[in-house]
């Protein structure tokens, strides 16, 4: 690979993860607070690319055929001896998939086939604090999921909570409210689910291609519903009021 | 050859997206480009720091900083490790910027090994993660202290320098300071980089592709469970500040089971393994890497028996 084709690698991978952190793309993969540093690498990544062209025309132009001197005497001896013959910079040709995955693709967060395939996530909190004023209260699944499960709804009390998530079909028939929270980024994304009881709208049943996000409002039920793929409990969620909403720039629950 | 490559992708970008929509190939994608994400900027800063020890440390203040026994010098580079607040796609660049800067391999190792484990960022994150299990904390960081720095005596024992294969340097020298850092940062993202991407899209398929409800069935017999969840520790590649929340909510395995998925995970995952066979040599990484992974599992097993 000549210093042109190392730079155009550069360049792309780091206009791909500028262009990704100044637009929201970036809350699909990882989590908010990484954007700065997104950022800060992005433009090293550039400034590296400009670099090496800048060198480059000052000390004129490398080999035509791609395998300029310096990267002969830079990895001829690895290659000789251990003989498995994988060039070293070829191998940074790869760099080229994520940078045309964020610029071209552009994949989605992830959604209901991830969540379907893995168990509900539930850690039990050492304690529960009560729940802020408002009525209803907009709490995170994960809150509402840990006090319904683990503190048998007791700081629910019969508080009005709203939450918000995508809607998906779920085991016996359930239609379950889910979001998806990431520590770090999408690799550990972990599904929250809640079964949705009471009067649901028609229509809320939850197409498994395509997420619909809704807002619903409800109260705790005491029923629960075992998630097949861990065997932990479901708790339920008695819907007085459902709205389907746009799906929001922030995908996962932080 | 780029130029025509990429107009091609360009052109056929319709077709291309129509295929990456099937779910399962979309959910490989969309971890795919979150491993890379996530692992960039930590690539970047390793590297550029690893230039920056290339290019502008000399290498007598290594000397001046370690112990000169390396026997002392491996616990001493492993409890440095908690100054490096990165994740482990760092350690690897600087690790290999160590010893071309004259430190002794087996103590650069140790802090290859213990500085993704036990910095503060990720013991915080690990006490956030199990609340009710303070000792959690303290076990991984011991536990990844002892491995560290028995793999770094392990390498003093018995390593030869000859499975160590770095490229060598040899086009940095006679270039002035300045034009070596950018030229030493180019030719480290692009290789560490190119291995990580291997690691990152092998990491996301067994993500897709194996079935989380396959765990259930492995967490029942103890000995089982402590070597499936360091399995999948090494196979699903995850950052370690993150890890821990993931071993929290894997509450049907045993508390020494989720221990040896915090410990072996940032010493050796599938995206290591590709960076350290590419940094440091195949040769290297083929005995290295099994040798990581025998030595956290046992190291986590006894002190989790001890502990609960």
């Amino acid at each position: 690979m000549n210093r042109q084709a190392q730079a155009v690698i550069l360049l792309l991978l780091g206009g791909a993860v500028l262009r990704a952190s100044v637009t929201d793309q970036y809350l699909n993969y990882v989590k908010p607070g990484l954007r700065g540093f997104l950022i800060a690498a992005a433009v090293l990544l550039l400034l590296t690319g400009a670099a090496a062209l800048w060198q480059g025309m000052r000390t004129g132009s490398p080999a035509p055929d791609g395998h300029d001197h310096d990267h002969d005497h830079e990895h001829g001896h690895a290659d000789d001896e251990d003989g498995h013959g994988h060039h070293s910079p070829r191998v940074a040709w790869l760099l080229l998939l994520p940078a045309l995955g964020l610029l071209l693709v552009a994949p989605p967060a992830l959604g209901s086939y991830a969540a379907g395939r893995t168990g509900t996530a539930l850690t039990a909190p050492s304690d529960f604090a009560p729940l802020p004023a408002g009525d209803p209260v907009r709490i995170g699944l994960l809150d509402y999921a840990s006090r319904a499960i683990f503190d048998q709804g007791r700081s629910l009390g019969d508080r009005r909570v709203q939450l918000t998530g995508f809607v998906m079909p779920g085991p016996d028939g359930t239609t379950i409210l889910t979001r998806m929270i990431v520590s770090c980024c999408a690799a550990d994304a972990r599904p929250i689910k809640v079964a949705l009881g009471g009067d649901l709208p028609p229509g809320i049943a939850g197409d498994p291609n395509e997420e619909q996000w809704f807002e619903v409002v409800g109260v705790y039920d005491a029923r629960t519903v075992k998630d097949p793929v861990n065997a932990e409990s479901i708790p339920y969620l008695r819907v007085v009021e459902a709205k389907a909403v746009a799906t929001p720039a922030e995908q996962y629950e932080s | 050859m780029l130029a025509a490559l990429l107009v091609v992708v360009v052109l056929l970008r319709g077709p291309i997206t129509r295929a990456l929509s099937a779910p399962a190939l979309q959910t490989w994608m969309t971890v795919f480009v979150s491993i890379m994400t996530q692992a960039i900027p930590f690539l970047v800063f390793g590297v550029a720091l690893s230039a920056i020890i290339a290019v502008f440390v000399p290498a007598s203040f290594f000397a001046r900083a370690l112990p000169k026994h390396p026997a002392l010098a491996v616990p001493v580079a492993g409890a440095a490790g908690v100054v490096l607040p990165g994740c482990e796609c760092a350690s690897v660049p600087v690790a290999g910027a160590l010893i071309r800067r004259g430190v002794v391999p087996g103590a650069a190792f140790a802090f290859l090994l213990a500085s993704p484990a036990i910095n503060p960022i990720v013991l915080v994150s690990t006490a956030v993660a199990f609340p009710g299990e303070p000792k959690m904390v303290v076990a991984r960081a011991v536990t990844s202290l002892i491995v560290a720095c028995l793999m770094g005596w392990l390498w003093q024992a018995f390593g030869k320098g000859d499975w160590l294969r770095m490229p060598s340097r040899s086009h940095l020298d006679g270039l002035a300071k300045w034009p070596a850092f950018w030229a030493s940062v180019r030719h480290d993202v692009l290789h560490a980089g190119g291995f990580l991407v291997v690691g990152a899209a092998a990491a996301a398929v067994v993500a897709v592709v194996v079935p989380k409800s396959w765990l259930q069935l492995l967490s029942t017999n103890p000995v089982v469970a402590i070597l499936a969840l360091s399995l999948l520790a090494f196979i699903l590649s995850i950052c370690s500040e993150a890890d821990a929340f993931v071993a929290a909510s894997l509450t049907q395995f045993s508390l020494t089971a989720r221990l040896a998925f915090l410990v072996v995970g940032p010493m050796i995952d599938l995206k290591l393994f590709a960076m350290q066979a590419g940094i440091l040599g195949r040769g290297f990484a083929l005995r290295f890497a099994p040798a990581t992974f025998v030595m956290a599992v046992t190291v986590s097993a006894i002190v989790g028996t001890v502990i609960w």
